[in-house]
């Protein structure tokens, strides 16, 4: 049984998973930037959800389900529709691509974004390592 | 879901007549002071006037061009209000014009915003050809920019679908007098394009058919451009062989011996061309192990494995014979092999490793990888290139 996607519990375990990762914590170790991840309403799902991930040097110190996006103060949001972001947990997506064909939208400081490539691959590799329902 | 964008490309003998039909006003050439002297641009400048256009150079473009000479070029641009930028040369003058002609375009925009996740608007005021000089950088069908940040000493990976050329003009004739080395370093550029293209996780079959086409080009055509550079008919190949490199690469991606050729050039000026084509053969190595089809097809492909019996792809033992078969072009060519056999001193290079390491993580090309190293496979990856050691790991 897997963690649902999305959930304050699904966001938690992301939140270790990154804090017990070797490479995340070297390909991060000057990162200070917090995200809100909004997943968006389509067929597959009904509502828009927030999860707060907090991010610093290397480590996640803070993760939650949030109720909007400006509960908590984040310096990048990154947007998606819940199928891409389905795509993307499940490795069928690569996110800079998802990015680049504007199926994914970040904002926030891009030259900052573009600076630590391989920190975005590690989280999408932690990603991989949450067990995850989709509630099919 | 995918793109594929292409500049109007002019190519082969007299291609650069197409600059007669040219409409507008007035033209920025952004160059280097080589093809000053070399005559290049008074030939550009010749078809330009009778096009009826006007023409100024900004020749400041130097190899690896930096942020600090961009935004020169930028301010020549607002002075002189060119419809048309045009970047003429290798790789370092069309990267500049690219980049010239977004801040022109953008002047609220640092270069190292200029990104494929946000739209740009560009050609509001100008659009853009490029014209190789080398065979190579293929930087005339891509929309990749690369600047070096001179204060950091690295590279940086730019660019969006938006700031590819409106026109690419690839006449042989302005490659013709490459000496024999730049010729081989450009030509290598080429091939890791081609070979980085083909077995990306990025490739595609739009891509595809690019890429095995100029790793075929370049196999049969670079020995002969480079023994006997009047040799027009290699010439032209190699021309063409770069071009389609470009589209293809450009609309997939490079890899890692782009990630590890960047840093390598960034530190210790090791030309482009010549450093990724050492670190092409231990990137096949590495990713031999795990990840072996791509790079087992295109070898039999270029012929350089045979068939395996049931049309299957030769595996390890087939990536690997495409690597040896890299070296043997390097050593054809008069190219290094290994990071020492390019003259890089060993207590500098090791004494930089925790900085070549953390550069080649961070290039983006690295994100296309089918094997991606870990830090300590990675750190030895560029030792086994320094003593040219094959990986085996």
């Amino acid at each position: 049984m897997g963690l649902k996607f999305p959930s304050d519990a699904w966001i938690k375990e992301l939140s270790h998973q990154l804090n017990e990762s070797e490479a995340y914590e070297k390909s991060a170790k000057d990162w200070e930037g917090d995200f809100v991840f909004i997943v968006e309403p389509d067929q597959a799902y009904d509502n828009t959800a927030y999860l707060f991930l907090g991010l610093y040097h290397g480590k996640s110190p803070d993760a939650a389900m949030v109720t909007s996006e400006d509960e908590r103060e984040a310096e990048f949001t990154l947007r998606a529709p819940f199928s891409v972001w389905r795509r993307v947990i499940e490795g069928e997506l690569d996110p800079i691509q998802g990015m680049m064909t504007k199926k994914m939208k970040v904002q926030g400081n891009m030259m900052k974004i573009m600076r630590y490539p391989k920190a975005a691959k590690e989280i999408v590799s932690c990603c991989a390592l949450v067990p995850t329902d989709f509630d099919d | 879901m995918w793109y594929f964008v292409s500049p109007e490309i002019v190519f082969g003998e007299d291609a650069l007549d197409a600059l007669d039909e040219l409409e507008g006003r007035r033209a920025l050439i952004v160059t280097d002071t080589a093809l000053v002297q070399l005559g290049l641009v008074d030939k550009v400048k010749a078809h330009l006037d009778r096009a009826g256009v006007e023409a100024h150079v900004f020749d400041a473009v130097e190899p690896d061009p930096s942020v600090q000479t961009v935004r020169q070029g930028m301010a020549m641009a607002q002075q002189f209000e060119p419809d048309w930028i045009i970047g003429l040369g290798g790789g370092s003058p069309m990267d500049a014009a690219k980049a010239i002609w977004v801040l022109y375009e953008r002047p609220d925009l640092e270069p190292a915003e200029i990104n494929p996740f946000v739209p740009l608007g560009l050609r509001q005021k100008a659009r853009l050809i490029t014209i190789p000089t080398t065979s190579g950088t293929g930087a005339e069908a891509t929309w990749g920019i690369v600047l070096t940040d001179t204060a950091e000493q690295r590279k940086m990976g730019l660019g969006s679908r938006e700031n590819v050329a409106d026109i690419a003009i690839v006449d042989p004739a302005l490659a013709a007098g490459m000496p024999p080395q730049l010729t081989a370093d450009t030509g290598l550029d080429a091939l890791v394009h081609a070979v980085e293209g083909y077995t990306c996780t990025w490739h595609t079959d739009l891509t595809d058919g690019l890429c095995l086409k100029a790793a075929l080009l370049v196999f049969q055509y670079l020995p002969r451009a480079v023994a006997d550079g009047s040799d027009m008919e290699a010439r032209e190949r190699m021309h063409n062989a770069a071009t389609c490199a470009g589209l293809g690469f450009g609309n997939s991606l490079a890899s890692m011996a782009h990630s590890m050729g960047h840093t390598l050039g960034a530190v210790f000026h090791v030309p482009h061309g010549r450093a990724v084509g050492i670190f092409l053969p231990y990137t096949i190595e590495f990713a031999a192990r795990e990840a072996p089809e791509r790079f087992a097809e295109l070898a039999t492909l270029v012929g350089c494995f045979p068939v395996p019996p049931g049309g299957k792809t030769g595996g390890e033992e087939a990536a690997r014979a495409l690597a040896a078969r890299i070296r043997d072009l390097c050593r054809e060519v008069g190219n290094p092999t290994s990071v020492a056999e390019a003259g890089v001193e060993r207590a500098a290079y090791e004494a930089q490793m925790d900085k070549l390491v953390d550069d080649a993580f961070n290039d983006t090309q690295i994100l296309t990888a089918v094997r991606v190293p870990s830090e300590e496979e990675l750190r030895q990856l560029f030792m086994y290139a320094y003593e040219g050691q094959p990986v085996d790991f």
